[in-house]
């Protein structure tokens, strides 16, 4: 009985948005990657990069949003490396994109081992305080879950939007998705294929690197090791689950971020009797099985990894 | 004559050593529908890709209202009104019809489409040329005629004045092809020019005011219509006069095929108690409007798809839904789709040639395949059967429907067939690569070969069939000696009368 009532606790609602917020950053940005054609796995290296270099900016003295910008834009740079690779190049997507996640996550403990040889407790910062919205901080559940977060959390809902405008109203958000539906049809229409599906990556890739920064800019305050933990494969499986779309990928990373919370309890309530592990193991065979209720009927975008090469039948 | 509105001044293009496109001039008027004549393989479609700036031309320049036109950039060519409607077409299915229309044609800096205006502005231009469709449909949910209909509307929309259309008609019903004919009549008196690319004579003659034929690259020749005969362009296209196929008397041989009450079932199509028997030195042809479980036969005929109940006995065997076995057996497949069944695009000529024996001695030992041996044999392929082609080692994909079609012919018929499963063996082709092929299968039966000819032109089937039986709704109707039918008692079964389950 006791684990029902976890259920209507403020506390686990609050802790799933919180787990969910990088997860979102990182779902909306593969998203992008993906209607524009092109399978970005180098998700999790990327998101790793982003954790380190945002927590190094704050660290050498930077603002926690410098931090964040930094991220970002060293997202951007290895989405532009994977974007090259596999749009002009037409390299395979999978291989570079492993390659890209070996190669960003070797360079992030490379740096860090550089920049810190001698640390037995990984230095701190000061990260993102809560930020309670005033008037809403104080409804019961909806409150601490969605009115009681980092300013970051609201970013992540405030880039759900955005996401969601920029593909299905502005012109260039049509032709990152006619690009990934069929290259042909946009270079027929004079929309140039690779600079938009480059563009696409890039953009997407400052997304995951942020998320990645939420990891160390509010979620923890020090950066270490295999902090990124399968995150960023995590959200590979949410953009099918949310069939490509921002709306359902926030709704994917908010129900992980339930199921996730909610064993960490569980682990608490019934650790005596049930060793852990199956508890730790509950958010991903939930999401297996989510994963296989909803992406039955998808319509996943007919280009995603068919590299274009131009005047080829 | 009026200034010309587009002028193809000795535009050349080289693929490796084929000349696809050899000094070739044209011009075109305001209001006046020009047809493109050729065979496939002749350079048409390589000519309007250069016009469009998918391909840049080696030599020569494109000018349009006497200005050139850069190289290469499809953008330049949609401004200065060149409108193309792709053979196949250019259409993202899971975007709406306004989307597909709308796109490229706004700044991309924008950060709202203007998605009303675009749809008035779209509804307009329907009514105006007569081109009715929704335009908040999905693509995936129109018909082929109606994606045709988008296609052109993209052109309008951007303000095209010059309309390329490639082979419009070449996946329209007949009737949907009159209409489009009609809407082309309005164009141009609206002061379009357009450009009509096709290697069917009939719709040349009835919806151009003036022909150009290509030919090998070349153009041969440029006629009014009113001043030529059918007879004449097919002579020009082809370069020599064509042979109606004739299918001389012969008595038949042993039993090459045999199905006794088969059934299957596959989705929504299914096979009801078929029975069929096609002996050695005789074609049968089967007749039906497409979609009536031709394609279920011919896959249960070529092992890739089982029979629930009933038996298949190829040359004396009993046979098993495989299609290694099949081929084994003696059966010559020509599949309904080359591109997808047929042919694997990305693989070469010598690989494709081999593709279906490979494991047999001729081309290999000891489990390891001989690739001077097969390479010879796609040689011999293409000598004998004229495929066009850079060579042996050139990607299947590169080349026309028709040089595809001759090189499955030459990989099914080196090996001496007892059974030839033609399933819409021309559907594509031109004039010449039909004849070709009508040339071979009646070859194949003069040597005794027993041939199934699956096809939706009735013209074909009787020309070249020894008995038609008409498929409906997975049924089939007795086989009826040719002289016994015609077009319209062929029209009335194809309808489904004189069938049980009839609807």
């Amino acid at each position: 009985m006791e684990a029902f009532e976890i259920l209507f606790t403020a506390s686990l609602w609050a802790a799933a948005v919180r787990i969910a917020s990088p997860l979102i950053f990182g779902t909306l940005g593969e998203l992008i990657c993906e209607r524009a054609g092109v399978l970005n796995l180098g998700i999790e290296g990327i998101m790793t990069a982003g954790a380190f270099s945002g927590w190094l900016a704050v660290y050498l003295g930077g603002d926690l949003w410098l931090g964040v910008a930094v991220a970002a834009l060293v997202g951007a740079c290895l989405g532009l490396l994977h974007g090259f690779m596999v749009v002009p190049l037409g390299l395979s997507q999978h291989v570079t994109g492993i390659g890209i996640t070996l190669l960003a996550t070797a360079l992030s403990y490379y740096f860090y081992r550089i920049a810190f040889p001698e640390v037995t407790s990984p230095p701190k910062i000061e990260p993102f305080a809560v930020f309670p919205v005033p008037g809403l901080a104080d409804l019961p559940i909806i409150g601490p879950a969605l009115f009681q977060q980092t300013p970051l959390t609201y970013l992540a809902f405030i880039a759900v939007a955005l996401v969601a405008w920029f593909l299905y109203r502005t012109p260039a958000g049509l032709a990152v998705r006619t690009v990934g539906e069929n290259p042909a049809a946009a270079e027929a229409q004079g929309i140039n294929v690779v600079t938009v599906r480059i563009l696409a990556v890039m953009a997407g890739s400052a997304l995951m690197g942020i998320g990645g920064s939420f990891i160390t800019l509010s979620a923890f305050n020090s950066f270490f090791f295999e902090m990124t933990n399968g995150r960023g494969w995590i959200c590979i499986a949410l953009v099918v689950f949310a069939a490509w779309q921002p709306g359902k990928a926030l709704l994917g990373a908010i129900l992980f971020g339930l199921f996730d919370a909610y064993q960490l309890r569980l682990q608490q309530l019934a650790g005596s009797v049930v060793p852990y592990q199956v508890f730790l193991m509950l958010p991903f065979v939930l999401s297996v099985v989510a994963l296989i209720v909803m992406s039955r009927r998808v319509a996943y975008p007919r280009a995603l990894m068919v590299p274009y090469r131009k005047g080829e039948r | 004559m009026q200034h010309p509105v587009l002028e193809i001044d000795r535009i050349t293009k080289r693929f490796g050593p084929l000349v696809a496109n050899d000094a070739i001039s044209l011009s075109l008027a305001r209001g006046e529908i020009l047809g493109l004549l050729g065979e496939n393989g002749a350079g048409k479609t390589t000519l309007m890709n250069i016009l469009f700036g998918h391909y840049v031309a080696d030599e020569g320049e494109i000018r349009v209202d006497g200005k050139v036109l850069p190289p290469g950039e499809p953008r330049a060519a949609l401004a200065a009104g060149i409108g193309m409607v792709h053979q196949h077409f250019t259409l993202a299915d899971n975007l709406t019809v306004i989307d597909n229309i709308v796109l490229g044609t706004e700044s991309l800096w924008r950060w709202k489409s203007n998605l009303s205006s675009a749809r008035a502005r779209i509804r307009q231009l329907a009514e105006d040329y007569g081109l009715a469709v929704a335009p908040d449909a999905q693509v995936s949910s129109l018909s082929v005629g109606e994606r045709q209909r988008v296609e052109i509307l993209k052109a309008l929309y951007r303000n095209a004045r010059i309309l390329i259309l490639d082979e419009p008609t070449a996946v329209l019903t007949p009737q949907e092809s009159a209409a489009l004919f009609e809407t082309l009549k309005r164009f141009v008196a609206k002061g379009l020019s357009i450009i009509f690319i096709s290697h069917k004579l009939g719709e040349i003659m009835d919806a151009c005011s003036r022909v150009a034929i290509l030919r090998g690259g070349k153009l041969v020749a440029e006629r009014k219509v009113s001043d030529v005969t059918r007879a004449e362009l097919a002579e020009l296209m082809v370069g020599r006069p064509i042979p109606k196929p004739k299918a001389e008397p012969q008595s038949p041989g042993n039993m090459v095929l045999s199905l006794e009450k088969a059934s299957a079932r596959r989705g929504s199509q299914a096979l009801h108690n078929i029975s069929l028997e096609v002996l050695g030195g005789e074609v049968i042809g089967i007749a039906g409007v497409s979609g009536n479980g031709q394609s279920l036969l011919a896959d249960c005929i070529s092992g890739t798809w089982a029979l629930s109940a009933g038996s298949l006995v190829v040359d004396g065997q009993t046979s098993r839904a495989s299609p290694r076995a099949m081929v084994e057996q003696g059966v010559a497949r020509i599949p309904e789709d080359r591109h997808t069944e047929g042919m694997i695009g990305d693989m070469s000529i010598t690989e494709n040639a081999v593709a279906e024996r490979y494991r047999s001695s001729a081309f290999s030992s000891r489990g390891l395949v001989d690739w001077r041996k097969a390479r010879v044999f796609a040689e011999s392929i293409i000598s004998k059967y004229d495929v066009k082609c850079p060579g042996p080692e050139a990607r299947v994909r590169l080349l026309s429907g028709g040089n595809m079609q001759k090189l499955i012919l030459g990989r099914v018929m080196a090996h001496d067939p007892k059974l030839i499963l033609a399933n819409q063996p021309t559907r594509g082709l031109d004039v010449g690569a039909v004849a070709y092929v009508h040339e071979q299968l009646l070859a194949a039966r003069k040597r005794g070969a027993g041939i199934l000819l699956i096809s939706e032109d009735l013209d074909e089937l009787l020309a070249l069939s020894d008995k038609v039986a008409v498929m409906f709704k997975g049924e089939l109707s007795a086989p009826m000696q040719r002289q016994t039918v015609t077009i319209s008692s062929l029209g009335l079964l194809m309808a489904g009368q004189g069938f049980s389950h009839a609807a």
